[in-house]
């Protein structure tokens, strides 16, 4: 059986509003950009895979919209196929395409614009209708609620949820696609709004518009490019129970499983020591913790004595959202391909100012969650 | 190339939907606006009671067929006073703020039920507090969830 190799990305930066494109001139910035990354013209591509939710795009098969900015029906027309959920899962059903046999190259692009409808009442609308629906939740809320729960259960405060954000943001300064960058303060995380106790705007990542595009390639392509391919070494996606209700919110067993099948396939036995760059999607700050814990980064409950310790910095022996995370950028769905392409800027040694070292780069972890809380998890550990 | 007017398109989509809350959905509901008791139901499995109940025990992907009537009190697991404008979803108009959202383990259930509890100062709220379904009166009673106002603390 085949690799499968990233060879191409792009994505665009991370912006509030994009009013100067519509969905399909983002997918089509991305496309283009990605093609250029990797050596490759669009009749190379032999099969296209888009990452795109109705709702936030305020249509049925909101794919459709964005098909020929995506290269599905050049000369003819290719196959094209759909993902509602993260970019990640996106392009693990790409790889899984591509290890098919029946594909050589793979297009996988998202887009998302959070610019353009309601995301309180988007978001509202991923929940049951009956039952927890009429309640109001939305992704603040059951956040909040996820926060409490964790606290709570492992002792975690505040304090530790706020240097992530503090940690996140700094990193963001040296990356020009973050949407908010800064050099916050602890007091200054706790002193921000209270939205729902016990989280903050600072604690939130933001509202984005954007779009990321990879191209995936089996080994005989990939090594015939002249540029350094990223391989995935390993991936695995798990979901738990979508009723809210059903699931201790403390704990995130789907992320345990996916962490431990994506190791075991990649033959990662002490994750912290052999793993060079984590990227996870941090949608709020507890979850960058919550995350690491149960990818088994750290024992349970340990989330805040590792980012106390320092290592999960960028000088750390662990660092984790070396781009700012989804804390600086978060444009929904696109976020997981967000975290890809920075694994594969830093694998390559093309991250620029935030180019890890001067150990090399050379495996890293990217994460992508759908569903509320964390329903689903995809984990991939991407190597040089 | 001369600077492009950028223009907008306003749509205000308004889609209506007939939801059925199904056989143990239908069950749930109309035993919470007659007798204004919450019901749930037993995976033969592992033992597990859901509510609300449903067709099968995910985990066991089993039946949970044992109907379990369950009390009107339970624990505050976790929560959230929120405090920032929203568009309430059963009214289409912004809903009064702060309110608290909880997440309630009642008691002899495995699973949580959210609602709200009527309590939004932070200093009076904290994990393992004991709560208790407040009811509308049963003539305001329609089947939904809805029918129970709030959660109250009874500490």
């Amino acid at each position: 059986m085949t690799n499968v190799a990233i060879v191409g990305a792009a994505q665009t930066p991370y912006r509030r509003r994009r009013d100067d494109a519509s969905l399909a001139e983002l997918v089509h910035e991305v496309t283009v950009a990605a093609l250029a990354d990797a050596g490759l013209e669009m009749g190379d591509i032999d099969n296209i895979v888009t990452v795109s939710n109705d709702f936030w795009d305020g249509r049925t098969i909101s794919s459709m919209a964005v098909m020929d900015a995506s290269g599905s029906s050049y000369a003819g027309g290719k196959n094209v196929s759909t993902v509602e959920g993260d970019g990640t899962f996106g392009l693990f059903y790409g790889a899984m395409r591509i290890l098919s046999g029946v594909y050589r190259t793979t297009l996988v692009v998202a887009h998302s614009k959070g610019s353009e409808g309601d995301p309180m009442m988007i978001t509202n609308s991923m929940f049951d209708y009956i039952y927890t629906r009429p309640l109001g939740l939305e992704f603040i809320s059951s956040c909040a609620l996820q926060a409490r729960r964790y606290m709570d259960k492992y002792g975690l405060t505040e304090a530790d949820f706020a240097l992530v954000s503090v940690k996140n943001r700094r990193n963001a300064l040296r990356n020009p696609y973050a949407q908010l960058a800064g050099e916050l303060t602890v007091e200054e995380v706790l002193a921000s709004p209270v939205l729902a106790d016990p989280l903050k705007r600072h604690d939130l990542s933001p509202i984005s518009d954007g779009a990321a595009a990879v191209i995936l390639a089996d080994s005989p392509v990939a090594l015939r490019l002249g540029r350094k391919p990223v391989w995935l070494k390993g991936g695995a996606f798990c979901s738990e129970d979508h009723f809210l209700g059903d699931r201790d919110l403390a704990e995130a067993p789907a992320l345990r499983e996916a962490s431990r099948r994506a190791f075991e396939m990649a033959g990662v036995t002490d994750p912290f020591r052999e793993i060079d760059v984590v990227e996870l999607y941090d949608a709020c700050s507890y979850m960058e913790l919550l995350w690491l814990e149960e990818m088994g980064f750290c024992p349970r409950g340990e989330g805040g004595t590792l980012i106390r310790s320092g290592e999960t910095a960028p000088e750390g022996s662990l660092p984790v959202n070396p781009s700012g995370g989804v804390l600086s950028a978060h444009a929904v769905l696109v976020a997981g391909l967000a975290r890809v392409i920075e694994v594969v800027l830093q694998l390559r040694g093309e991250a620029g100012p935030r180019q890890l070292g001067p150990k090399p780069v050379e495996l890293g972890l990217a994460h992508g969650i759908n569903g509320p809380c964390g329903q689903s998890h995809c984990v991939l550990v991407l190597g040089a | 190339m001369k600077k492009t007017e950028l223009l907008f398109l306003k749509e205000d989509v308004d889609i209506p939907y007939n939801w059925a809350a199904g056989r143990y959905g239908s069950l749930f509901l109309t035993r919470l606006r007659d007798e204004g008791k919450f019901i749930g139901n037993r995976c033969p499995s592992c033992g597990k009671v859901y509510l609300p109940p449903r067709v099968v025990c995910g985990p066991c992907f089993t039946p949970p067929e044992e109907i379990v009537e369950l009390g009107d009190t339970g624990t505050l697991v976790s929560y959230s006073v929120v405090n920032y404008p929203f568009i309430d979803p059963e009214t289409g108009s912004r809903r009064p703020i702060p309110y608290t959202l909880g997440y309630i383990r009642l008691d002899g259930c495995d699973t949580y039920l959210s609602h709200f509890v009527d309590e939004t100062d932070p200093a009076k709220l904290t994990p393992g507090l004991r709560v208790k379904a407040v009811f509308r009166p049963r003539e305001e009673r329609t089947g939904r969830l809805q029918d129970v106002l709030h959660f109250k603390i009874v500490d």
